[in-house]
């Protein structure tokens, strides 16, 4: 693999296993047989590009896709997307989805009983710069409740899908809101034991992207896969 | 400087919202070259039952085997619907190197999202027939008896070139990859 150089496994601890129980919807959904290491060929070290075409600048303003403003508290949520190298993944395609204030999602299979918004489909893109920076404005979304266990809600949370340089570094995660009282209840954001780790799922409010009068402001920065060796493989 | 890649998390049950604008089921328009082909197949749980909010996602080399092609794309993107049902049309692959430089026998990297996935099922479809699989490394490392889970069996409809299933938990459990 002449200048391609394979991506690191993860740091124990911070990646979630298939089977996790807590999370009941994994235990028909998890492989029962034992994973084949895969070494990391061309088609892993390689991947797709987005463009301009695809993704419009207006596409990363969830507020201003419909006739009216949505009923919320009006965010913005910013950060970069870099490697475990802390190089940054330029003109990378992040995606996004998330309920809408009220805790509900215009989806058929949302039986949740919270109003739908009108004005709020909680859909949005953009393509980081070459700096790797992305934002977007969007409303707080709600805290909803679904049937994982006995009065299981889950805490206000924004879904993100980013791709990076290659089929390897394909991630979608989850952000979450500093001090949700919902965190520790929470099976998927409590479905790696490394505690740091979860702590990196939550966002930081920050005064400095906020914008008086209009919209709070959040950071999330997002690491994707780097390559070389970790520094425990290293040590051993 | 190290950092730690950010903790996968499942797309959950919504994921139609954020996902779906972009669907590429036919990666080999007009003006592709290459032999045409269409995968569909369907993807089932552990109780027999079929999913149907998965998103698979394929990536693949063009007809000489190479990813950085200005004329083919080498992605796509399909939802299951409510049957668990998915199929792709596209081309078939040239050979593209592995491990130590040795050719790798034509196949699809596929990456499986669904509620229940905390991260990614990684697999790949090969092609039944083709003499390659039988020297190809990747499926070389795969216990004899489970490689037929990756390779993709002609379909039975006039439309349907290729059948390829994701059975995600039992006898015929697929492989997949830790990658």
């Amino acid at each position: 693999m002449v200048g391609l150089s394979s991506y690191r496994r993860p740091l124990p601890g911070t990646q979630p296993d298939y089977l996790f129980p807590p999370y009941a919807s994994t235990v028909k959904r998890a492989p029962t047989r034992p994973l084949v290491m895969l070494p990391q060929t061309l088609t892993e070290l390689t991947g797709p590009v987005f463009g301009r075409d695809e993704v419009k600048p207006g596409d990363a303003d969830l507020t201003k896709q419909h006739k009216g403003d949505p009923i919320g508290e009006r965010i913005i949520v910013s950060g970069r997307v870099l490697d475990e190298n802390a190089r940054p993944a330029p003109h990378t395609l992040v995606e996004i989805w998330q309920a809408n204030s009220a805790g509900r999602y215009p989806h058929r299979t949302d039986q949740h009983d919270a109003p739908t918004d009108p004005n709020f489909t909680g859909c949005g893109r953009v393509l980081t710069d070459k700096h790797g920076s992305y934002r977007f404005v969007s409303i707080k979304p709600g805290a909803y409740p679904w049937r994982n266990h006995p009065n299981a809600w889950r805490p206000a949370h924004i879904h993100f899908s980013l791709f990076g340089p290659a089929f390897a570094t394909r991630l979608v995660t989850q952000m979450y809101f500093p001090g949700d009282p919902l965190l520790p209840y929470d099976p998927m954001f409590n479905c790696v034991p490394d505690e740091g780790a979860r702590n990196r799922l939550i966002s930081v409010f920050d005064l400095d992207t906020t914008i008086p009068e209009i919209a709070l402001g959040y950071r999330f920065d997002i690491v994707l896969r780097g390559t070389g060796e970790t520094p425990m493989e290293r040590r051993s | 400087m190290s950092l730690h890649a950010t903790t996968s998390q499942t797309v959950g049950p919504y994921l139609h919202i954020g996902m779906t604008w972009l669907i590429i089921d036919n990666l080999a328009p007009k003006g592709v070259a290459g032999e045409r082909i269409s995968i569909a197949g369907r993807v089932i749980d552990g109780d027999g039952k079929p999913v149907s909010d998965a998103l698979l996602e394929i990536w693949q080399a063009d007809a000489e085997g190479n990813y950085d092609s200005r004329s083919f794309r080498g992605f796509g993107r399909a939802a299951t619907d409510a049957k668990g049902a998915f199929s792709f049309k596209t081309i078939k692959p040239g050979r593209v190197t592995g491990p130590g430089g040795k050719l790798q026998a034509p196949h699809i990297g596929v990456n499986v999202f669904m509620r229940g996935l905390l991260k990614q099922l990684v697999t790949r479809i090969y092609f039944p027939g083709d003499p390659a699989n039988a020297d190809d490394p990747v499926l070389a490392l795969v216990p004899a008896a489970r490689r037929g889970t990756l390779i993709a069996r002609k379909g039975a409809g006039k439309s349907v070139s290729l059948e390829w299933n994701v059975i995600l938990q039992g006898h015929d459990e697929t492989v997949f990859f830790d990658c």
